[in-house]
């Protein structure tokens, strides 16, 4: 269980003009710049809940994940996690949990990953019993076998990321934050670690935190959507509902032997060429099958595709909605 | 302990990957702190004495002072390139790992190329302790690891302060430098010669005095003090306030973007 209750935290940035003139004064006399990353931020997150927490850069999702993982400490506000506050007792908290960072390596550059997550083992404890059932266990989940005996600077990227994940979860964490894990991976990567995450969800009852700039990942794994902007939790609800709330227009392309293509209630022409025609359709009231019925009643269909609003683009009116 | 070990053991498979590194390091560090060793020779060549102190006597300083910083500087490095941890995001990966700050600072930097540094003190001391002709007793012997000792305690106590600082510069101060490299340097000779101020400076503030200038007196016969002996211990209390300010500094932690 994951409380947040008013949550604010504020930096103090330095600030100057670029210029070696600037930089020199700057020397002497520094202007600052509070930036208030976090503003009353307040949510609470079930056992086994796989959660989505997005946001533009520099919104806040990173802070809040450090908060959440007994990095930062903010400047005030409550935070429960399992019943302890992090920054109050993070010995014993971060135990129960497993963070992976996307763009920071937890492993030991220069020997092989196993020997790092042999020392893993012993930071956290990890009894030899459950440790080898459960590097087994992640091994083969992962696809990690020959990986696991190379040095982790000789990995690739997707290589490493799997590796960090492995090396995030071989204590068996409750709470599992994962930082942009997709980052820069090529689409079989991201796929196996998508449906690692899943897997683990799902099998462990693991409570997964997941930010992201991918809505892929977002649109393969969580059902709930955390929306932060300006340090503001400005949404929290679920991807279908928000689907139905942005994603109410569905273009259709239609290719057709005639002359014109009259539209019908709900539909409006955005383009009509004679022969090629581009409807848009209001899904609220006019449902794709309805609309493909009424097309083919009235023209010789040659060809048909339909587009809806991609995630993507959802996002984005989303953000111009709440103007981050 | 066992897992100091172990992180010991993967710190040096680390560092031997890099073989001809490794060694040329420690050949490197032996040689510049014999550099210095012959900017002493060479001066005591000239003048017979410092301020009424032999050469062999400094000899004797110089070799527990330095064995002091480099044994200290081998165990004690993650504290003295701290500004990296904080700057590459390090810590974070420290912070959520479930055992002291502290000992994953230690233990996140050993630097066993240190160890040509070291190598030359053992030499300077060998040769020292006959040389000195001083009539060693259980008590002056206590001494001279009493001296080691606090030496290592209040270098490392300096490393620790000057990471903490850096918690709010984020680059290191170079300043720091003064009291840690610094007094490695100063510390070669016995620190009355700099003058009763200094002295004091570097006996009540940043007590270095208290491992090598007091039971230094004691051993090589200008003072018979007994309790210069446990001196250097006192040099274990400075460690505290350190300490304190380290663990203010995590609180104010302000974790590096992405």
């Amino acid at each position: 269980m994951i409380e947040l209750k008013n949550i604010s935290k504020t930096f103090k940035v330095a600030k100057r003009n670029a210029g070696f003139t600037e930089a020199l004064k700057a020397l002497f006399k520094k202007e600052y710049a509070l930036i208030k990353a976090l503003q009353d931020v307040s949510f609470t997150i079930g056992d086994g809940e796989m959660v989505g927490y997005i946001g533009p850069n520099g919104a806040g999702k990173s802070s809040t994940i450090k908060i959440m993982s007994g990095i930062l400490t903010p400047d005030s506000g409550e935070c429960l996690i399992n019943g302890r506050t992090p920054w109050k007792d993070r010995i014993n908290h971060v135990k129960d949990i497993g963070v992976v960072f996307g763009q920071r390596s937890q492993l030991w550059w220069d020997v092989p990953v196993a020997d790092s997550f042999d020392l893993i083992k012993d930071i956290y404890k990890v009894d030899e019993v459950p440790f080898r059932k459960n590097l087994n266990k992640l091994t083969e989940l992962l696809d990690l076998g020959e990986i696991i005996r190379t040095p982790a600077r000789q990995l690739s990227l997707g290589q490493r990321m799997r590796c960090e994940i492995a090396a995030s979860l071989l204590h068996n964490p409750k709470v599992l934050f994962l930082d942009e894990p997709t980052i820069g991976l090529d689409a079989v990567s991201k796929i196996a670690v998508r449906d690692f995450i899943k897997t683990i969800n799902r099998e462990n009852k693991t409570t997964v935190i997941l930010t992201t700039h991918d809505m892929q990942d977002i649109e393969a794994l969580t059902e709930r959507i955390l929306l932060i902007g300006k340090g503001r939790i400005l949404l929290d609800g679920t991807l279908s509902e928000l689907k139905k709330r942005y994603c109410d227009h569905k273009t259709l392309t239609v290719d057709y032997f005639g002359d014109i293509l009259p539209a019908c209630d709900h539909m409006t022409v955005f383009k009509d060429l004679g022969g090629h025609a581009e409807l848009v359709i209001d899904t609220s009231f006019l449902s794709v099958s309805q609309a493909i019925a009424y097309i083919s009643g009235v023209v010789d269909v040659k060809d048909m595709s339909v587009v809806g609003e991609t995630a993507e683009e959802m996002v984005v009116s989303l953000y111009k909605e709440f103007k981050i | 302990m066992r897992l100091y070990l172990k992180y010991v053991s993967m710190i040096l498979k680390c560092q031997m990957q890099y073989k001809a590194s490794f060694i040329m390091t420690i050949i490197g560090q032996f040689l510049v702190s014999f550099t210095s060793f012959l900017g002493v020779y060479f001066m005591f060549s000239r003048f017979n004495s410092v301020y009424g102190f032999a050469f062999s006597e400094v000899l004797l300083c110089f070799s527990v002072v330095l064995m002091a910083f480099s044994i200290t500087e081998c165990f004690v490095r993650g504290f003295d390139v701290f500004p990296r941890l904080i700057k590459s995001g390090d810590l974070d990966r420290i912070l959520v790992r479930p055992r002291n700050e502290i000992f994953q600072v230690l233990t996140s930097n050993i630097d066993f190329s240190r160890f040509g540094r070291l190598f030359q003190a053992v030499l300077m001391l060998v040769y020292a302790i006959p040389a000195s002709g001083v009539v060693w007793t259980f008590e002056k012997a206590a001494a001279v690891i009493f001296m080691l000792i606090g030496g290592i305690a209040v270098f490392s106590a300096l490393f620790v302060l000057y990471a903490g600082i850096s918690f709010f510069t984020i680059e290191g101060l170079e300043f720091m430098n003064i009291f840690t490299d610094g007094s490695r340097e100063f510390g070669k000779y016995p620190l009355s010669i700099y003058g009763e101020g200094i002295l004091r400076f570097f006996t009540f503030i940043i007590p270095i005095a208290l491992f090598q200038y007091y039971p230094l007196l004691y051993i090589i016969g200008k003072s018979d003090n007994p309790t210069y002996i446990f001196l250097p211990l006192l040099g274990f209390i400075f460690i505290i306030p350190c300490y304190l300010f380290f663990k203010f500094g995590v609180r104010k932690y302000k974790s590096t973007g992405s």
